[in-house]
């Protein structure tokens, strides 16, 4: 039983990890426009190779 | 003259050295879009960030302070095809968005702790069947305890602010009893936990939450898309207007940076955006959005204008009036804001289900405590069984009820092209029985057509339609377009208030006025129609006259029809000549109208068939219809409609055809239907639950299955409210 001590809080800590990316993902904008980050997921997005040095 | 753009009154700061602004975009709607878009604003110079959000069909645009001109991002989209509009969050919106960040936030925080709380719980559970030591479960309890009690303070703040709202005002809504269900739970858990009971309650409590929460956001998301859908549809139609700023100088401004006193220009073809006086120049004008008169007025030197109307002939130097003078808009405010005050004592379903609901629960709970007390079973346990009893017949099921019907209904009507302004209008509309249609603009649609192009050769018909390109009237926009003409002549000219004329391999050809084309005679036998304009066309000595009039809408006919088969009861309300009525209700079917009736006759009438108990739903496009739309018990308006009227209205329709009004009339029945199937659902589990419950048999595992259990046929049920959609369309 002793294994709770450890097991217990690691799950919190797990559970809390979680709740804070949600959170901060909320603060980021990431749930304002929920039909385009479907789009943008699958979107071949990348920039043609002669435009990439351009943009460092 | 020389015409600019100034939009810098949406521009605003965001961080040092960089501005943003945000554009509303018409036509974005699927991934190409946006990536087409993004990268093509990209690519100006100095543009820091360009990002689409296609929920909000708005882009929102960030670049280096001070290098580049708002206008050319509008350019830009338009070489890309696409038109856009620089859109100004109002308040409301952003107070809405504020708000469902915060129950997405409340939700966030409650699912963690329940899924925490049931970890725990699982043990416990298992753990009282078996060799769990006295020791341990209270150690599981307090950690439950620790989790859930912040975490119910943080996301049950929604229902207790609303509840206290509702009681300091000494009414009841659906928050109260959960607020009373959720703290009498959680108080009676940590007593509980410290006598060492073998059960505790915080599992079910925050769970609770939970659900709930997940109703809220599906209700605040759905109210939040279609308002700023509607605010992207009122900033395309552009109100802007062509003020003044020297003598010859003109810039493009929007409304909202023009005051009382300065000087607009107002072009032919161009809708006023203002209030205000002509103070030099002649033309016809259409006031056919402000007063339902489908004839046009002239305007001359000291005619008040009005926003809304169109000009037709001649440019018109308008000198800006303050709104609250203008007589007419300050009349029609004041209307506006009596019928919106009375309206606002209708209920919705929820509401009225939980006024009957939190009593009957109460009592029931209060009851049980008292029975099993009596029956000897000690303050205690009688306890105990009362919060159970509240526990599960906690309005969880009912809570989601109606708001899952109405996030799946505003879904599938927003995909028939129905906009919904408010959550119970879905309600309201389910229960109209009785339609008012106004005629301009509704049953008859915006634009002008030709209706006689059959009588006239088709090479003429296409020179005609050639020659009309060059003209910006009205008028010769629907010529030109029913001729179907592409190429203008290069070498026509405009006469002001006459018409156009060019010379065509050595023939004079001529469009406008019958006296310009020297057409009179044709005319005075032809003017059958009471409805319709007529212009002339002269190639020679040749004439020709084409009769002009607003169309019914393609499909007017087969929804009146439908609408008399569902026993919905017709009316036409025009402001409209008398004559005008006439043809449009033979030609409808329609045995009830009026015409020539003022904003307040309207509402009269509507006051009328309500004493009558008849629920009107008001269809109508004008200013002069704004205080009726908002006196009805539900009201449409088309997306042509004036903005008033489109911000009074409950539901905007989009599109040339009327069928939305009975596709949304079908929807909204069905979603009505299954929001009592889902209270009745609800009820009957409660029925089923509660002596169970009052019995005192009932653990914390039995609750809580009942609880979900309940509450996930509920949000199945709704679901079938999209497949019902899709049947009408």
């Amino acid at each position: 039983m002793e294994i709770l001590v450890i097991l217990v809080p690691l799950a919190l800590m797990l559970g809390g990890a979680g709740l804070a990316a949600f959170l901060w993902s909320l603060r980021s904008g990431q749930y304002d426009d929920l039909d385009g980050a479907a789009w943008r997921a699958i979107s071949d997005d990348d920039p043609p190779p002669q435009e990439a040095p351009a943009k460092r | 003259m020389q015409v600019t753009r100034d939009f810098s009154h949406y521009v605003r700061a965001a961080g040092a050295g960089v501005q943003h602004i945000d554009l509303a975009v018409e036509g974005v709607h699927c991934a190409g879009c946006m990536a087409k878009i993004e990268r093509g604003l990209s690519a100006i110079p100095d543009v820091t960030l360009a990002r689409v959000n296609l929920t909000d069909r708005r882009v929102a645009l960030e670049w280096k302070a001070g290098t580049l001109d708002p206008a050319r991002f509008i350019d830009r989209l338009e070489e890309l095809g696409y038109k856009a509009y620089p859109y100004e969050t109002e308040s409301a919106e952003a107070g809405e968005v504020a708000e469902s960040r915060f129950l997405l936030r409340c939700l966030g925080v409650a699912a963690f702790a329940t899924m925490n709380v049931m970890m725990l719980s699982i043990p416990v559970w298992s753990g009282n069947v078996s060799d769990m030591l006295p020791e341990q479960r209270d150690f599981f309890h307090w950690l439950s305890a620790l989790i859930a009690l912040p975490a119910a303070a943080y996301a049950g703040q929604p229902f207790f602010r609303s509840a206290w709202r509702a009681l300091s005002n000494k009414t009841t809504n659906m928050d109260v009893p959960i607020s009373i269900g959720v703290c009498l739970a959680l108080g009676m858990s940590v007593v509980e936990t410290i006598n060492h009971a073998e059960h505790a309650y915080f599992d079910a409590a925050i769970m609770l939450l939970t659900f709930l929460l997940v109703g809220r956001v599906l209700d605040q998301n759905m109210r939040r898309r279609t308002r700023a859908v509607a605010g992207n549809l009122a900033a395309l139609k552009a109100e802007t207007a062509a003020k003044f700023v020297g003598a010859d100088e003109i810039t493009q401004v929007p409304v909202a940076a023009i005051h009382p006193g300065d000087i607009v220009l107002l072009r032919p073809g161009e809708r006023c955006a203002v209030d205000g006086t002509v103070i030099e120049g002649r033309s016809e004008i259409d006031q056919s959005l402000i007063t339902g008169e489908t004839l046009y007025v002239t305007a001359e030197h000291g005619t008040p204008v009005y926003a809304g109307s169109m000009n037709i002939s001649g440019s018109l130097r308008v000198r800006v009036s303050a709104a609250s003078e203008a007589t007419l808009l300050a009349e029609i405010t004041r209307l506006l804001d009596n019928a919106l005050a009375a309206r606002s004592r209708y209920m919705r379903l929820a509401d009225r289900a939980s006024r009957l609901y939190a009593p009957v629960v109460h009592a029931t709970a209060l009851i049980t405590i008292l029975g099993w007390a009596i029956a000897g079973a000690g303050w205690h346990d009688a306890i105990v069984t009362g919060v159970a009893v509240l526990i599960i017949t906690c309005p969880c099921a009912l809570g989601l009820a109606i708001p899952t019907v109405q996030t799946v209904t505003s879904g599938a009507m927003f995909k028939a092209g129905v906009l919904l302004n408010s959550g119970d209008a879905i309600e309201r509309l389910a229960e109209a029985d009785h339609v008012i249609f106004d005629k301009t603009g509704t049953l008859t649609l915006p634009d002008l057509e030709v209706t006689n192009a059959a009588d006239i050769p088709a090479g003429v018909f296409e020179l005609a339609g050639r020659l009309a390109l060059s003209s910006h009237h009205p008028v010769a926009a629907a010529v030109a377009q029913a001729a179907g003409a592409k190429s203008p002549i290069l070498s026509a000219a405009e006469e002001a208030g006459q018409g156009v004329r060019a010379v065509v391999d050595g023939v004079e050809l001529r469009l406008g006025r019958p006296s310009f084309c020297g057409a009179e005679a044709l005319v005075v036998g032809a003017t059958l129609d009471p409805e319709a304009s007529v212009v002339a066309f002269s190639k020679g000595p040749e004439k020709f006259i084409l009769t002009v009039r607003q169309g019914l809408r393609p499909d007017a006919q087969a929804v009146i029809a439908a609408l008399k088969a569902r026993n919905i009861g017709v009316e036409i309300l025009s402001g409209d000549r008398e004559a005008a009525v006439i043809a449009a209700a033979h030609a409808l079917g329609i045995v009830e109208w009026r015409a020539g009736v003022t904003p307040a006759d309207k509402i009269a009438r509507i006051e009328e068939l309500k004493r009558c108990g008849a629920k009107v739903l008001m269809v109508g496009d004008g200013m002069n219809d704004a205080p009726s739309l908002a006196a009805a018990h539900v009201s449409m308006s088309p997306i042509s409609a004036a903005h008033l009227s489109q911000a009074t209205a409950d539901l905007v329709f989009l599109g040339r055809p009327l069928a939305p009004v009975v596709a949304a009339i079908d929807s909204a029945r069905k979603a009505l239907h299954l929001m009592r199937q889902n209270l009745w659902l609800a009820i009957g589990y409660n029925v089923l639950a509660v002596p169970v419950a009052i019995s005192g048999v009932v653990t914390p595992l039995i609750a809580a299955a009942a609880m979900s259990g309940s509450s996930i046929l509920v949000m199945l049920n709704a679901l079938r409210a999209r497949s019902a959609s899709r049947e009408i369309m």
